[in-house]
């Protein structure tokens, strides 16, 4: 009970800081607006014969999360070390524990307060047609899962440097290899390289290649424990960096 | 209330911390010196459970800091170094959210922010955020944090760092206050601070404890302790060197100022020739106009200096 008191009330600063600064709307403003361009610029809205997201909305949504996650991550623990507030949080009567799922789960539910923001679409597209809104809410759960993968890896780079936009950089590095693991492009090139059995080993741990699924409206087990698994690794590197730092 | 055991904290090939032992008693308030890098921050952030320990034990209350560190860190209130807020709060969030990791709700809670408002005199600004504060502001606010929850264990890194002398008077008078009932480390340069403050002051340097007593004893080490100054006047400097240095008692004497008003001079007594002094040189001085004689009462600066200064840079000032 203690335990859940205390993740809530770190949540809910956290939460209420994204708010309290114009960060949180620019935020909002660039994801809906990247969203817009890539669904009716890109996407082929329109011109698709069918009343679905998939291919408009949600395809993009690896490519765009690789910006704009590290962008609401990067802060978490810099800023943190930065102006010193780390020492007043880790001598609070806490666990270390507590304090990583408090920051992670308020940017997660940042991001998905963003995410249900992209509702107007959905809206649309039901207006203009049938589309199949279980594979919609599919493919949302999915986004949203994804989303905390690479919120959870930018928990890592931020935990690392006292500095936000070295955190962004190494952030967006890191989920890059994370989402071309999983391009059937570079499958291909892999599997002539070092085999189809290492090639396959590569892309399992795309991401692409799990966000597949959600896309096409399944909610397979295997692909949601492959990011609550990429969360759960990255929380816990990151608890083992802040030790680290704190050991000398 | 805290006890420390031969603490060593070692980062790289640097023993920052190295093998310092003392407890904090209730209604003690404990002085921390040392030039800076002396290792004072780092001992207070392993008593407050920030940073651990390479070897040694810590226990706050009886709970040790290492295996058993919530209900420890629940008896302390901490305040660190350079005063860090959450400069996207207003002063009442910030208290407000640290109320709530202190384990408050409700009416506690309200009670307990209205109440650090009130002692660190943030009532003007207890709506406006942390940003827009001005230095000392947020120094209180952050030691309002400290106290949110009335805590048993008070540990202050630099309290009144950066305050101005009207708030350096408030918080000490606050820690003064405070120190009756709770157990207080505070860290500080000031050495004025520890007469105003402290009930028992160490000094540290290069990680170890080179002195530890009340700040009369330290002051007792001071060359100074017990030195008799005298001015006098109708008599010339060389005459009064040369009677000072007769007394028995007089180590040596120097004269300070000499000029066609008079003449002042300092005698320094022998180990063990405490207290006399000033009548064995009142003896002597008979026939002279005296127009001062005072004992010193040794200086905390000066003990401070003697005691951490380098050893080279000793040499060089004999």
């Amino acid at each position: 009970m203690n335990a859940l008191a205390n993740i809530k009330t770190i949540t809910k600063r956290e939460l209420a800081s994204y708010f309290t600064s114009p960060l949180a709307y620019v935020f909002i403003v660039i994801f809906l607006l990247v969203s817009g361009i890539f669904v009716f610029m890109f996407g082929g809205f329109f011109e698709q014969p069918e009343a679905s997201l998939t291919n408009p909305v949600f395809m993009w949504h690896p490519w765009f999360y690789l910006f704009l996650v590290p962008a609401v991550g990067m802060r978490l623990w810099a800023e943190e070390r930065r102006v010193g507030t780390i020492e007043l949080l880790l001598t609070m009567p806490i666990t270390a524990w507590q304090a990583i799922v408090g920051k992670f789960l308020a940017s997660w539910l940042f991001l998905g307060v963003a995410l249900v923001l992209t509702f107007p679409i959905w809206i649309t597209v039901n207006y203009l047609g049938l589309p199949d809104n279980g594979v919609i809410f599919a493919a949302y759960v999915g986004s949203w899962l994804m989303a905390g993968a690479y919120l959870a890896v930018s928990c890592i780079t931020s935990a690392m440097t006292r500095t936000q936009v070295v955190s962004f950089i190494m952030a967006v590095v890191v989920c890059l290899v994370l989402l071309l693991a999983g391009l059937p492009r570079v499958t291909g090139f892999l599997s002539g390289l070092i085999g189809t059995k290492g090639a396959d080993f590569v892309s399992a741990f795309g991401f692409l290649t799990h966000f597949d699924g959600f896309q096409k409206g399944v909610l397979d087990t295997r692909d949601i424990i492959f990011f609550l698994s990429i969360i759960v690794f990255s929380l816990f590197t990151t608890s083992v960096i802040l030790r680290g730092h704190r050991a000398g | 209330m805290i006890n420390v055991q031969s603490l060593v904290k070692i980062f790289g090939t640097k023993r920052a911390v190295d093998g310092i032992s003392f407890s904090v008693e209730r209604g003690e308030v404990l002085g921390f010196l040392g030039p800076n890098g002396a290792g004072k921050s780092t001992s207070m952030r392993m008593i407050t459970g920030f940073i651990p320990p390479t070897e040694g034990a810590i226990t706050v209350g009886g709970f040790d800091m290492v295996t058993n560190p919530i209900p420890a860190k629940r008896l302390i209130g901490y305040l660190p170094e350079n005063a860090p807020a959450y400069t996207d709060m207003t002063v009442t969030g910030f208290l407000t959210f640290a109320a709530e990791l202190r384990g408050l709700r409700g009416d506690a809670k309200k009670k307990a922010v209205a109440r650090a408002i009130e002692m660190c005199f943030l009532e003007a600004v207890q709506y406006q955020s942390v940003e827009t504060l001005s230095k000392g502001y947020r120094h209180r606010t952050c030691f309002a944090q400290s106290i949110i929850h009335d805590p048993d264990v008070l540990v202050l890194d630099e309290p009144t760092d950066g305050l101005d002398p009207n708030q350096k008077h408030e918080i000490r008078n606050l820690i003064r206050r405070m120190g009756e009932k709770k157990a207080i480390i505070f860290s500080t340069h000031i050495l004025e601070e520890v007469d105003a403050v402290c009930s028992r002051a160490i000094i540290i340097d290069r990680g170890k404890i080179v002195a530890n007593g009340t700040p009369a004893e330290l002051r007792q080490r001071s060359e100074w302790a017990g030195a008799v100054t005298l001015r006098v006047t109708g008599v010339t400097g060389a005459i009064v060197s040369q009677k000072l240095t007769q007394v028995s008692a007089v180590k040596r004497a120097v004269i300070l100022k000499e000029d066609a008003t008079g003449v002042t001079a300092r005698a320094f007594p022998k180990p063990g020739a405490n207290g006399a002094l000033a009548h064995n040189i009142a003896d002597a001085a008979q026939g002279w106009r005296i127009e001062e004689l005072h004992t010193e009462e040794g200086r905390l600066d000066e003990v401070f200096r003697s005691i951490t200064m380098p050893d080279t840079a000793k040499e060089e000032k004999q």
